[in-house]
């Protein structure tokens, strides 16, 4: 019997060498692997001259992946195991497919579907506010709901969050995201190839570089295209300074958050100076502009290598000094430990990705399990903490700020050199698949880049960390008191528009 | 408590003196960009042809800094014979028509409405509205209260409530779902207002230009006050526009 096949990180496939199963071996298979510790890394459809298919990608020790035709209707698989939820429902917007039995089926970004068949949640998408859902409610006497957002009192991004609380404690919290929502993926398959690098450099704008190496790899491997060690190493360091300055402007953020202001403003101004490190590399804080497919638009000369390291060589102290500050401090402690716990057995069904999984005892790194870039190369350590509360997301992220000051000074220690990428972008062959994984700051980001029978995107299919993760933040606040959510939102700190695209 | 102390003191001063000093920024740095006019015409054609945000005009030879994410492709295109960017990050207009710029830019401080200097030249209340985009505008928004950049030493602020604001500073291409939360918000604001459109999204879509699902521009929306341009706006483009505008 045909089944899974396994498939490289980042390599070009045939399409037709992914195994087409009927429906029901399909959805046996996947159950399956699911069911005895496989993670759900992509499950998306797609039109295929005129058919609906199925693709999706698992990881166990391997990626290995199928598809099948969808049909109209099916036997939901989230009534079986849990992880297959938010893609079932996201193939329900999409797609206008009703996975039949899904336990919480509910849009999760408010937009038309594709098809030309009626709307699965019925909403009306010529309204300005289409929602027509009614939210969990709690029932009983005590009982309140307290409702946040889109515009939320700080500078951040937009979305709607609803808590059911007794008193002070938080029964359920609701997440309803979208607000963001851009239509990335529908762009991806129509504009001009020259618009590509750029629209993936904004899908989620601090993990620039994680979605950037996703797109860069899926092009390289269709079409090709040989990347030199210089450029791996680039992108490498590039992938670490955007993993320094999120890491430490979130333990500055949790800082404030419990009102330990000294580190809180030392932080915020350290994740600037990493900020500029990126700058310093590219020209844009955020390393827009940096990969392309064939390698990085700007090098390493020895000049920008030295000042990288002598800036590196200041800050680290102070990083460590700060840090040092923070964990040894009494009171950060009596906010951090035990509160928001996820469970590695939630995690693990709800599929947590990143610091938020490994705080939750999940070791998944894909710089581990599915090295890309220079990452083979590099000793980069485990860093499971199973508490699952605030102090392990925080101390995760101080191990791999440590961790990450210690990869970039060992990449550039010697000369680097590169020959820098034209930027322009190969033609694709016909009928061909790449998938692609990173580790970028949040975790797991995946890209599956599918071309039809002419080399043009059939289907870009994008998956950020946070679509796993989000649910882990509804799931820590249970029981939790609801003064404590901005303490557990910011050891999660998610993205809204990497998960609305 | 002393490892407090002790921290503070490496710590030490870290304020930029800006504006009387311009802070130093690395070379790679694109900000405002030198135009040739006399480029070789085919140049310019090329450059057009590689920017994927088709923001330059062959005809006038300008580049519209609202379209553009500086991203340097014309800038290596041409070898710098027609484009080559600049570390002058003093880039934001008062007038959509002004970031269409050939290398020159009208002083902002004169054509900035001078009744709003009036008013909020000592006290600017800012309430920021995130409208889809990709959260590095808000990112280098933030990064204004650092102590590095330090903005209520300006007094202004970034405040909780529309209710309590002088100005919206809008981020992000206005998303369909965002709008009607927009609105609001900048109906919720005191008259007279201000709106601050911050980033290339903002200002025309940005890289998401074409779209179905968000605004072509917050102009088609919003009348705009302020417009800072950037993928996204370093910090002390930020910085130098509300400054100049307000002051």
């Amino acid at each position: 019997m045909k089944a899974f096949i396994p498939i490289p990180n980042g390599g070009p496939i045939s399409r037709a060498d992914i195994p087409h199963l009927p429906f029901d071996t399909f959805r046996t298979q996947a159950l399956d692997i699911v069911k005895n510790g496989g993670k759900v890394v992509q499950f998306f459809a797609y039109e295929d001259g005129g058919t609906l298919k199925f693709l999706m990608v698992l990881r166990t020790h391997e990626l290995m992946a199928a598809g099948c035709d969808a049909p109209e209707t099916y036997p939901s698989l989230t009534s079986e195991c849990e992880p297959f939820h938010l893609f079932e429902r996201e193939i329900a917007e999409q797609y206008g497919i009703r996975p039949q039995g899904h336990p919480w089926l509910k849009m999760v970004r408010y937009h038309k579907h594709i098809r030309n068949k009626p709307d699965v949640f019925n909403n009306d998408y010529t309204q300005d506010i289409p929602g027509n859902y009614d939210y969990y409610q709690v029932a009983g006497d005590d009982i309140h709901e307290v409702a946040v957002g889109p515009v939320h009192a700080g500078v951040i991004e937009p979305g709607h969050f609803r808590f059911n609380c007794i008193g002070e404690r938080v029964l359920h919290l609701e997440i309803q995201l979208g607000y963001q929502h851009r239509g990335v993926e529908t762009l991806l398959q129509q504009v001009t190839p020259k618009r590509l690098p750029i629209l993936t450099e904004n899908m989620a704008g601090d993990t620039t570089i994680g979605h950037g190496l996703c797109m860069a790899q899926a092009v390289e491997a269709l079409a090709s295209v040989a990347v030199d060690d210089g450029a791996k190493i680039i992108r490498t360091i590039a992938l670490e300074l955007e993993r320094l300055a999120n890491h430490i402007g979130d333990l500055g953020a949790l800082c404030m958050d419990v009102a330990f202001l000294p580190p809180a403003n030392y932080f915020g101004r350290i994740r600037g100076d990493f900020l500029n490190l990126s700058l310093l590399l590219c020209g844009n804080r955020f390393g827009k502009g940096l990969v392309r497919p064939g390698g990085v638009r700007f090098d390493l000369n020895d000049e920008v290598r030295q000042t990288l390291n002598d800036r590196i060589v200041e800050l680290k102290p102070q990083v460590e000094h700060v840090l040092d500050l923070i964990f040894s401090a009494s009171t950060v402690r009596a906010r951090f430990e035990g509160c928001g716990q996820v469970s590695t057995e939630d995690a693990g069904h709800l599929g947590l990705v990143g610091p938020a999984g490994r705080a939750s005892g999940l070791s998944y790194d894909v710089r581990r399990w599915f090295p890309t870039e220079w990452y083979g190369y590099l000793k980069v350590p485990e860093n499971p903490k199973p508490s699952g509360d605030v102090y392990a997301r925080a101390l995760v992220r101080r191990d791999e700020v440590l961790q990450s000051l210690e990869m970039i000074q060992s990449l550039i220690d010697r000369p680097v050199t590169t020959r820098v990428a034209s930027g322009q972008m190969p033609t694709l062959p016909p009928d061909s698949l790449s998938v692609t994984l990173n580790e970028a700051w949040r975790g797991e980001v995946s890209h599956a880049l599918l071309t039809d029978d002419t080399g043009n995107i059939l289907r870009y299919k994008v998956k950020d960390p946070s679509f796993h993760n989000w649910n882990g933040l509804a799931m820590a606040l249970r029981d939790t008191g609801i003064s404590d959510f901005p303490l557990n939102n910011k050891s999660f700190n998610l993205s809204y528009c990497g998960f609305d695209l | 408590m002393l490892s407090v102390l002790k921290n503070r003191f490496e710590q030490g001063y870290r304020t930029c003196n800006y504006p009387k000093e311009k802070p130093a920024v690395f070379p790679r740095y694109r900000g405002r960009p030198d135009i040739n006019k006399d480029a070789d015409p085919s140049v310019i054609q090329a450059c057009a042809d590689a920017c994927p945000q088709d923001a330059i005009d062959v005809e006038k030879k300008r580049i519209d800094m609202g379209r553009c994410v500086f991203c340097g492709t014309c800038e290596r295109i041409s070898e710098k014979t027609f484009v080559s960017f600049t570390n002058d990050f003093e880039i934001s207009a008062a007038n959509r028509s002004d970031l269409m710029t050939d290398g020159t830019l009208p002083d902002l401080a004169r054509h900035a409405k001078q009744h709003f200097k009036k008013l909020f030249g000592r006290s600017l209340q800012l309430r920021q509205v995130s409208a889809g985009g990709c959260n590095a505008c808000e990112a280098d928004l933030n990064v204004l209260a650092t102590p590095f950049f330090d903005l209520a030493r300006f007094g202004i602020n970034f405040v909780a409530s529309p209710r309590h604001a002088d100005a919206i500073v809008v981020t992000g291409p206005v998303s369909r779902n965002m709008k009607t939360a927009l609105l609001q918000t900048y109906e919720a604001v005191p008259e007279p207002r201000v709106v601050i459109a911050v980033g290339s999204c903002t200002i025309t879509g940005g890289p998401f230009y074409g779209s179905p699902e968000i605004a072509s521009g917050l102009e088609s929306i919003l009348p705009v006050d302020l417009f800072i341009p950037g993928c996204p706006p370093h910090p002390l483009t930020n910085l130098h526009g509300l400054l100049r505008f307000f002051k």
